[in-house]
């Protein structure tokens, strides 16, 4: 079979991807990586193997750098590293994907999904607009091929969002403004946190130290923002928002959008283990033990996939994972691993301890989660409207799943993955239920669309001896 | 319009763009590299033809497709140049499967 057989695949080659792979291989676990980018590191150490410039590095400063030496071990594990490969179907037993060049079935004792986080959406009027794109992909373009665009509107809230201006501005890229959705409540609620984060300031100094560099610098900040939508025929023209005084707005070519990260639900969700929803978080996360084991016994998940904690977080839920499954297989004794965990699980928690507040702080006020505006393009795919939704609520449709029959909504090329949590939300909302009880797509393989041609290659290639 | 920080001085090579030609460096993001070249807009929709253009540049929105050496519905923000690319956009209503609906 092309493709082989290992003790574990994991798919994934951010930060949990790559630690757990190091560690499995520490502890003689032969294993395979994907990963759909051309190079390790995740979203948030994208292209830290091919940077190449050093002014670009100061730009990305230190915590982007603190990927080097997890891509260089594991460059050095041993693990078979596909990348520029798409796992579409994955099932007790091991993984199935497809590359450019490439098609195969990977057995394997045991799957590890370290999907990691996407950004999450930011359903307001104009958002589909060419022109409007989130502050992840303007940083992606920044890492990959310092691509950068001066006078952009910077416009949400949450630490990435922040981030990115501070680069923009090391960078001497012009900033238009930042229009900040900051909740004013959060504030007072973020409070009973702090006391939490404060075991752990390096974070909050870091995060200080870019919102004074901002402050200092002469980009025009408007806070206490609670309405925002973009406008323009046929690409952005103006953002419009509203505060405490009334109604502003701003011609611009360009607008990155943020309102902080959720795990990346879809691959965990086609397994068809067990999620909850998170009201902390106000996402979906797999419901998983402190090792990642979730309800399927061939399946573990770390990093942010799993619920969001960050960068060294998700290393160290790699690490975690893997001494768990090497456990689990029967390759450590117990005293092992009870050694090697126990350190590993205070580091993490210490590290997660600023995590409620940030939560908090930046949890993106109601109605940018679930949109009170009939107009709102809700599912970009299928072009779906708030109004449409509402109407199928109105009519007695009970979920997400009866939606797609309502209005199309979750049933285009994403497969629900920049939707999902919109329609959860607002059907939430709207039906006065929980997200909880709303549920979720049930999400069927193939994870992403490939072509029944491509499948029909495979299970042809399949036939052949190798 | 979306530019370089600093030269890269990475090798160049020419790819069509919709027709036109454009220097592009070897390996660099194919989204990045049309988003640079002015391309505008990538794609427009098959519901109602409404323009679009990369959102997340991480694989997951699907609004950078474009076609790609006669292969429609290639996700941009995923492949990186390679020498002799031919781009062009797709217009409207093309053949994209639905995904996770109807699979064999
Ligand atoms: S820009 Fe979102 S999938 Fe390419």
């Amino acid at each position: 079979m092309n493709g082989g057989s290992v003790d574990l695949a994991v798919i994934g080659v951010g930060p949990a991807g790559m630690s757990a792979a190091i560690t499995a291989r520490k502890h003689g676990l032969s294993v395979a990586i994907f990963d759909e980018q051309n190079s390790p590191g995740g979203q948030i150490y994208r292209n830290i193997t091919g940077l190449g410039s050093d002014r670009l590095a100061s730009i990305l400063g230190e915590d982007y750098l603190a990927g080097r030496p997890l891509a260089d071990a594991f460059a050095d594990s041993g693990a078979i590293y596909r990348a520029g490969t798409t796992v579409w179907r994955i099932g007790e037993g091991g993984v199935s994907w497809i590359s450019a060049a490439d098609s195969g079935e990977t057995a394997a004792l045991h799957v590890l999904v370290a999907t990691g986080a996407m950004e999450r959406p930011f359903p307001v009027k104009g958002w589909t607009l060419p022109g409007v794109m989130t502050a992840g992909a303007a940083q992606i373009l920044l890492k990959t091929d310092q691509t950068v665009v001066d006078d952009a509107v910077f416009v949400g809230c949450g630490p990435l969002l922040y981030l990115l201006a501070y680069q923009y501005l090391q960078a001497g890229v012009r900033i238009r403004a930042l229009i900040d959705t900051t909740d004013k409540s959060s504030h007072i609620a973020a409070l009973p946190s702090l006391p939490a984060a404060l075991l752990k300031p390096s974070y909050l100094r870091k995060g200080m130290k870019m919102l004074s560099a901002i402050r200092r610098s002469e980009t025009p900040i408007h806070r206490g923002v609670t309405e925002v939508d973009f406008s323009g025929t046929d690409r952005l023209q103006a953002v419009r928002w509203r505060d405490r005084v009334g109604e502003h707005s701003i011609e611009c070519d360009h607008a990155f959008v943020h309102h902080g990260v959720i795990p990346n639900v879809n691959v965990t969700m086609a397994t068809r283990c067990t999620h909850r929803w998170d009201e902390a978080q106000t996402c979906w996360r797999p419901e998983t033990d402190a090792f990642g084991r979730t309800s399927l016994d061939w399946l573990t998940v770390a990093g942010d996939g799993g619920g969001i904690g960050g960068a060294k977080s998700a290393a160290l839920s790699g690490e975690i994972a893997a001494l768990g499954i090497a456990y689990d297989l029967g390759r450590i004794d117990r005293s092992a691993f009870d050694r090697a965990s126990g350190r590993l699980l205070s580091k993490r928690r210490r590290d997660l301890a600023v995590r409620p507040f940030l939560d908090r702080l930046y949890r993106p006020a109601p109605r940018f989660r679930a949109p009170v505006d009939d107009e709102v393009v809700v599912c970009r795919c299928e072009e779906v409207r708030r109004e449409q939704l509402a109407k199928a609520v109105q009519e007695g449709c009970p979920g997400p799943n009866q939606l797609k029959s309502f209005t199309r909504a979750g049933m285009g090329p994403c497969q629900g993955r920049m939707c999902g949590h919109t329609v959860v939300e607002t059907i939430a909302q709207l039906s006065g239920r929980s997200p909880q009880d709303v549920g979720y797509y049930r999400i069927r393989m193939p994870i992403k669309p490939v072509t029944v041609g491509e499948i029909a290659g495979l299970t042809a290639s399949q036939g052949e001896p190798s | 319009m979306f530019r370089l920080l600093e030269a890269t001085g990475r090798p160049m090579t020419a790819i069509k763009v919709d027709g036109r030609t454009v220097q592009a460096e070897i390996g660099a993001n194919l989204a990045s590299v049309l988003l640079r070249a002015g391309f505008q807009p990538f794609r427009t929709t098959p519901v109602s033809g409404e323009p679009r253009m990369p959102y997340c540049m991480m694989g997951v929105c699907f609004e950078c497709l474009a076609t790609i050496d006669g292969i429609t519905n290639c996700q941009t923000c995923l492949e990186t140049v390679r020498e002799g690319m031919v781009i062009e956009r797709q217009l409207g209503a093309s053949p994209i499967k639905p995904a996770g609906e109807g699979a064999p």
